[in-house]
C-alpha cells in the first residue's frame, strides 16, 4: 500500500469529535503511557493539553537525552541554483518574481564548497529550485561529484527525482539522504498554494520520499510547511508519514523537521499563524510519541528560540546559513527566505558547548556504505 | 580478586566495566570517566570520526593504555559492518571490533543475521570481535562457530535503561556459551549492572546510563562499585532463594545432635 492511499483512508477521520473530547484527564493519561497512538498524539496537541506544556517538555526532555544524548549535529544548507518553473504562492524563488537568479558554475560550486568545508562542516545539504531544463539533472550530479570530495555526508533537498536518478546518485556516492517537505498534505489546499509548474502535481511529491527509500536511500527528512493549513491536522499528516515510513522502510533513518512559513513574499498572508507556544507543544509531542525519530531544527527560528528548544527533542541544527545562491562566496543571488539565527559554525559549536550539548561535526561517512 | 581476570582472545582484562564514548555533552569528560570506572576497553563510533580529519575526533581524549573497541555503529549491512571495520583498523584504532547491524530503526534491536555474517568475514581476518546480538542460543553459538572472542546480548533495547528484560535468554547463555558474556545495552542503574554480574555475566558495557547523567564522573564511579560487587558475590556464591522463611536454627535440628 502507498503512502496516499493511507492518507487516503484517513480524510473521514473525526477530528473534531477527538478533539471536543478531550479533557485533563485524557490528557493526564497520554502523558503515563510508554507508547502513543496517532490519537493520543492529537490529545497532546489539544487544547486542554496546553496547559500540560511543561509536563510534556520534561518527559520529551527526558526521552531525548536518553536515546540521543547531550549532542546535537550540526549541517549547512548549499544552494546551487534558485531558477524556478514552479509559483508557489509563498515562496521568493517562484517563478513569476523578478529576483536575482543564478546558478552556479562548477569552478563556483566548488568554491563554495570550500569555504563552508573550511568552517569545519562535514554534512551538508544541497538545494535547488525546480528547473529541470536549467538545474539539469546532468548539472545536479556533477555538482554533486565536487561537493562529495568535500564532506563526509551529502543531503539534498531538490526538485523530485525518478526512482532511478536516486539509484544513480546513492550508488555512486553523491548523496545518501533527501528532504522533501510536502509544504502541505491537504490536497485541496495544496492546490491553491501551488499554481503552476511540476510542483502542482500533489501526488507525484507526496511519492517521492517513497521513491528514494526503495533505492535504499539511508535517511529522509519529511514535514509540513506550517503556516499553510491546520496544525493539528497537518500533525496527523506528518505522523501517518513517519509511521508509515518506519513500517515500510524500517532501515531508513526519518527525521521530522517543523518548518514555520516565513516568506520573503510581498502580500503572502499565511493561512495560518503557528505560535511559539503551539509549536514548542507540536515538537514535544512528536518526541513523546517517538522516541527514535531526529528532528531538525533550522535558522527560520530565532537564536533565542533555537537555544531553548533544543533539549526538548532537537537532533540536528543548520549553522553558517545562507539561503542565498553563492552566499559563501561573496555573489549572492536573492535570498529564498529570511533567516533568523545568524551564528556562524564556531558561534553555534561554542553556544552548543555554554548549554550543555556536544556539537557532533561528524556523524557518518558515505564511504561506510558504498560497496 | 587479583586473579579474577577477564580473558578475551587470550588478552587479559582487568576491570569488566565497559564504556563507551558517546552521548557526552562534552568530549572531555571522556577521560574522568575513564578513570572513574576504572575501564581498561572504551568503546567508539567510528562513524563520529571524521577519517578526513581524525586529529580533531574525540579520540585525542582517550589516554593511552586504554583498548579501543571500535563500533559499528550505523551498520545496516554485514557489509557495512565489515567496511566500517576494515576503516577502523586503517585509522589506527586497532583489530578489536564491537560488530553492531541495526536495520531496525524504531526500536535499535540488531540484526543477528547479518551480525552472524559479519563475524565471520572479520573472524577470518583477524579481528578480535565482539558482537551485539539479540540474546538467543543458537544465535549465540554460530557466532561461537563463526570465529567472535565475546558474545554481547543485550538487557534491553539500547538507551531504554530497562535493565535485564532478557534475564532468562542470558541465564541460558551463561550457562550454556564457554565465551565472556558481555551485557551490552539496556543497563541503566548500577543495580542492574551487580544483578548482571551476579548471575555469571562475565562483563558489562554500557554508555547511556553514565553519559545521560546529572554527574557523568560519579555515574562511572558507581557502575565501578556495582560491576565488582555483582563479581564478588557471583564469585562467593549466591544462597537459593525461597519464598518461606528458614530460620537459621531449625526446629529439628535436636535429631542430628
Amino acid at each position: 500500500m502507498s503512502f496516499a492511499e493511507v492518507l487516503l483512508a484517513q480524510k473521514t477521520f473525526p477530528f473534531e469529535d477527538l478533539l471536543f473530547d478531550v479533557n485533563a484527564a485524557k490528557v493526564e493519561s497520554v502523558l503515563n503511557k510508554d507508547k502513543l497512538s496517532i490519537e493520543d498524539l492529537l490529545v497532546l496537541l489539544s487544547d486542554p493539553a496546553a496547559d500540560y506544556l511543561e509536563p510534556m517538555a520534561q518527559k520529551a526532555a527526558a526521552i531525548t537525552r536518553r536515546h540521543f544524548g547531550n549532542v546535537i549535529t550540526l549541517f549547512t544548507p548549499l544552494y546551487i541554483s534558485n531558477y524556478c518553473t514552479n509559483r508557489c504562492t509563498y515562496c521568493s524563488f517562484a517563478h513569476e518574481h523578478a529576483i536575482n537568479r543564478k546558478q552556479l558554475s562548477f569552478e563556483e560550486v566548488e568554491k563554495e564548497a570550500i569555504a563552508i568545508s573550511k568552517t569545519g562542516i562535514r554534512h551538508i545539504l544541497v538545494l535547488t529550485g525546480e528547473a529541470p531544463d536549467k538545474a539539469t539533472f546532468d548539472y545536479l550530479r556533477q555538482s554533486l561529484s565536487i561537493i562529495a570530495n568535500h564532506f563526509s555526508a551529502i543531503g539534498i533537498e531538490v526538485y523530485p527525482l525518478t526512482g532511478g536518478q536516486y539509484e544513480e546518485l546513492i550508488n555512486a556516492g553523491y548523496m545518501d539522504s533527501l528532504t522533501i517537505y510536502q509544504e502541505t498534505y491537504n490536497e485541496e489546499l495544496y492546490k491553491t498554494y501551488h499554481r503552476g509548474g511540476p510542483k502542482e502535481n500533489y501526488f507525484h511529491r507526496l511519492e517521492t520520499i517513497e521513491r528514494a527509500c526503495r533505492q535504499r536511500i539511508r535517511a529522509v527528512t519529511i514535514g509540513a510547511l506550517l503556516g499553510l493549513d491546520d496544525l493539528r491536522r497537518e500533525a496527523f499528516a506528518v505522523a501517518h508519514h513517519a509511521l508509515y515510513l518506519q513500517k515500510t522502510f524500517p532501515d531508513v533513518e526519518i527525521s521530522l523537521s517543523f518548518p514555520r512559513i516565513c516568506p520573503l513574499v510581498e502580500n503572502f498572508i499565511p493561512g495560518v499563524v503557528v505560535t511559539d507556544r503551539q509549536l514548542v507543544q507540536l515538537i514535544t509531542a512528536f518526541r513523546i510519541m517517538f522516541p527514535t525519530l531526529g528532528i531538525t531544527m533550522t535558522t527560520r527560528e530565532s537564536a533565542r528560540f533555537r537555544d531553548n528548544i533544543m533539549p526538548l527533542g532537537i537532533t540536528k541544527v543548520s549553522a553558517g546559513v545562507s539561503t542565498a545562491v553563492g552566499g559563501h562566496i561573496g555573489k549572492p543571488s536573492t535570498t529564498q527566505f529570511e533567516i533568523a539565527d545568524h551564528r556562524s559554525v564556531s558561534e553555534m559549536q561554542r553556544d552548543l558547548l555554554a548549554n550543555g550539548f556536544q556539537p557532533v561535526m561528524h556523524d557518518w561517512n558515505m564511504k561506510m556504505s558504498m560497496c | 580478586m587479583e586473579d579474577d581476570r577477564l580473558i578475551i582472545a587470550g588478552k587479559a582484562v582487568t576491570s569488566r566495566l565497559i564504556t563507551g564514548s558517546g552521548k557526552y555533552s562534552d568530549d572531555r569528560l571522556i577521560k574522568d570517566i575513564l578513570a572513574a570506572a576504572e575501564c581498561d576497553i572504551i568503546t567508539v563510533a567510528l562513524r563520529r570520526v571524521d577519517l578526513v580529519k581524525k586529529g580533531d575526533s574525540f579520540l585525542k581524549y582517550i589516554p593511552e593504555g586504554k583498548t579501543l573497541l571500535p563500533n559499528t555503529s550505523g551498520a545496516r549491512t554485514a557489509d557495512e559492518a565489515v567496511r566500517i571495520a576494515r576503516l577502523a583498523r586503517e585509522a589506527g584504532c586497532g583489530s578489536w571490533v564491537k560488530i553492531e547491524v541495526i536495520k531496525e530503526l524504531k526500536y535499535l534491536l540488531p540484526d543477528n543475521i547479518e551480525t552472524i555474517r559479519a563475524t565471520e568475514i572479520l573472524a577470518k581476518e583477524d579481528f578480535v570481535v565482539l558482537p551485539y546480538m539479540s540474546p538467543d542460543l543458537s544465535v549465540a553459538r554460530r557466532l561461537v562457530d563463526a570465529g567472535a572472542s565475546a558474545v554481547m546480548p543485550l538487557g534491553a533495547p539500547i538507551g531504554t535503561n530497562r535493565g535485564l528484560r532478557t534475564l532468562e535468554l542470558i541465564e541460558i547463555m551463561v550457562e550454556e556459551i564457554d565465551l565472556p558474556i558481555i551485557i551490552d545495552a539496556g543497563i541503566g542503574r548500577p543495580s542492574h549492572a551487580a544483578h548482571a554480574m551476579e548471575i555469571g555475566v562475565d562483563a558489562i558495557l554500557l554508555n547511556t546510563a553514565i553519559a545521560t547523567s546529572k554527574d557523568p564522573v560519579k555515574m562511572a564511579e558507581s557502575f565501578k562499585y556495582a560491576v565488582r560487587a555483582g563479581r564478588m558475590a557471583y564469585l562467593a556464591g549466591l544462597g537459593d532463594e525461597s519464598k518461606k522463611a528458614r530460620p537459621t536454627s531449625p526446629l529439628t535440628g535436636f535429631l542430628d545432635t
